[in-house]
């Protein structure tokens, strides 16, 4: 755990990410580290959360707004997605702000803020394809291809361009996960969790707190979304909304390990190329067994391995770390949405 | 420093506390006793925010405080423990106290809060060490623990609910000392709610008693222990602990 050596072997490892693109171009594995990096992103901002018992079955709603949100905008005003995406995750960040702030300060915790987050991602889903003469529904959605520039229309042709920006995307994450881990909010969201009665009387403003970070989170997982979208070039309500994405980063969070920085990174690893191997496996025969084995593999984790794979295997690495296996153990309890 | 006037909370028809008027000056110790479900933790409870009284005014320091949010009221200089201590266990020992260094004194700085963790540390007796997990303190530890949580908030009036629940007899003395020792050498103001009265009656300047969430008596006390009202509803007939305790303040009175 020596801070140089540490940061030497990020240094070596961040380099070697970024040199791949270059070395290797294999458009098909690109698109797959792509993908990973992408959700890795948008699994990493769950966690934010999750690791501090705030279990949320609404990111998919916070997704599906920022790839919406910035589509729509360009498709209809012309607006950038430079100006776009904030503008989504503003969206999304006001709406965690309507569904949080209430929540928080009436108390709304465990499993009851679980039930709230999931009726927000329903809603979503319901929106967009309730509105389907703009959204097209469960058809779809499309951005136009630019005519003009493609750097303001964020839209490239080759992989490496986009394997960049999702390595830098992804790093931001990664980063804004470290600050928080030494923030003292860290302290503050641990002893909230813990006990709310107890933060507060330590002078600790448990609804700030709780809607800082809850904000942080669907800020960067509408983020999450708007990439997705420009990337992919094809949305639809079921690929980046709804309760189905929101279930998925649960499990990969769960998988990867919430509670540790590198743990979600290990979750998308995992789902995507489960999902991949299903697809060129069994092709159109499997449709929808990835499912299936989500839902197994999460039942067989929260029993076996509650802290994920790469938490598990840090924790046999040192065997001593301060952090008690009972509490890690009742926030995944938590997490459980009745699957 | 502190005027509560009036003080009233009811939870649907019951009246848990009942028109309780109190002033505590600046530097003393306070001793708030009473039988259980007297009302000594709702008062508690409404001083420190996390309860806001059904009518009635409390003011600190000359502002009104009566239903601001506890860590509003914490960040004006009003600490408290808990009768039960509810440390935070994911966090280590010194984690705990510099959340409360932190948050309590209005997130100012990180290095102040440490700062202000290694001192309360020391003042209760616990190690300083960064990494000392919570999980090793016994009963008396993870009072002091709370202590010195209440403490790193750098607070002018500590509240200590029944602080000693649960200790033997020499933890016991030792924590009333070292409430002393807050008054003496930092000049925190205190209120100490406490069951056990024999050690309270030692320490502090001055008690009320309350019954049925009502002040009944109130005074020096030698005083109180013996007035038969408090004998009455506190102590019941038991001749026995009612001239321990009233021993206990002549020891206390005749040692100042």
């Amino acid at each position: 755990m020596t801070g140089q050596g540490r940061l030497a072997a990020w240094g070596i490892g961040l380099a070697a990410l970024v040199a791949l693109p270059f070395v290797y171009r294999d458009p098909y594995h690109l698109h797959i580290l792509v993908l990973i990096l992408i959700w890795s992103f948008a699994y990493t901002s769950w966690s934010m959360m999750g690791r501090f018992g705030l279990v949320s079955l609404g990111h998919g709603g916070f997704m599906g707004i920022g790839a919406y949100v910035t589509a729509l905008l360009w498709n209809h005003l012309g607006l950038s997605p430079w100006i776009g995406i904030p503008v989504s995750m503003v969206a999304a960040g006001t709406l965690a702000l309507i569904v949080g702030y209430p929540c928080f300060r009436f108390r709304i915790t465990g499993h009851y803020f679980v039930l709230v987050t999931l009726a927000l991602s329903g809603i979503v889903l319901q929106v967009i394809t309730a509105t389907r003469d703009y959204t097209g529904g469960s058809l779809g959605y499309t951005p136009n291809r630019a005519s003009g520039n493609k750097l303001l229309a964020l839209q490239f042709d080759d992989k490496t361009s986009w394997y960049l920006i999702a390595l830098a995307v992804w790093l931001i994450g990664i980063v804004v996960w470290h600050l928080i881990d030494r923030s003292m909010s860290r302290y503050a969201l641990e002893a909230i969790s813990e006990d709310e009665d107890a933060a507060a009387a330590a002078g600790v403003n448990v609804t700030a707190e709780k809607l800082k970070i809850t904000m942080i989170s669907a800020l960067m997982t509408a983020l999450a979304g708007a990439i997705y979208c420009q990337y992919q070039m094809f949305i639809t309500p079921d690929t980046v909304s709804g309760i189905a994405v929101s279930l998925q980063m649960v499990f990969a969070a769960i998988v990867g390990g919430l509670f540790v920085s590198l743990g979600p990174t290990v979750g998308a690893v995992i789902t995507i190329l489960l999902a991949e191997t299903l697809r060129i496996g069994f092709g159109t025969k499997a449709v929808g067994w990835d499912n299936l084995v989500y839902g197994v593999l999460l039942v067989l984790f929260i029993i076996f391995l509650p802290k994920g794979i790469l938490g598990s295997l840090l924790d046999r690495l040192k065997p001593q770390r301060k952090v008690p296996r009972a509490h890690e153990q009742k926030a995944v309890q938590i997490a459980r949405p009745g699957t | 420093m502190l005027e509560v006037n009036g003080l009233v909370k009811r939870f649907g028809g019951f009246t848990a506390v009942n028109n309780v008027s109190f002033r505590v000056g600046h530097g003393e110790i306070v001793g708030l006793i009473g039988p259980n479900g007297s009302g000594k933790s709702t008062i508690f409870n409404m001083l420190s925010g996390t309860l806001s009284p059904s009518a009635g005014s409390i003011r600190f320091d000359g502002s009104e405080i009566a239903g601001l949010a506890p860590h509003r009221i914490i960040n004006r200089g009003i600490g408290r423990t808990f009768q039960i201590p509810r440390p935070f266990r994911r966090l280590s020992i010194f984690e705990n106290v510099a959340l409360a260094g932190f948050y309590g004194q209005g997130r100012h700085s990180r290095a102040k809060a440490e700062e202000a963790a290694e001192r309360s540390l020391g003042m209760v007796g616990l190690p300083t060490d960064r990494q000392a997990s919570v999980d090793g303190l016994g009963a008396a530890g993870l009072k002091k623990l709370e202590l010195a949580k209440a403490l790193a908030t750098a607070p002018k009036l500590l509240l200590a609910d029944e602080s000693l629940g649960g200790l033997d007899e020499t933890e016991m003395d030792q924590a009333a000392d070292m409430l002393r020792n807050i008054r003496d050498e930092l000049g925190i103001t205190i209120i100490w709610v406490e069951h056990i009265m024999g050690v309270l009656m030692r320490v502090v300047d001055r008690v009320m008693v309350l019954d049925h969430g009502e002040k009944i008596s109130e005074g020096l006390p030698s005083a109180v222990a013996g007035d038969p009202r408090v004998v009455e509803v506190y102590l019941g007939t038991d001749a026995e602990t009612t001239q321990a305790a009233a021993a206990e303040a002549r020891r206390g009175a005749g040692g100042q």
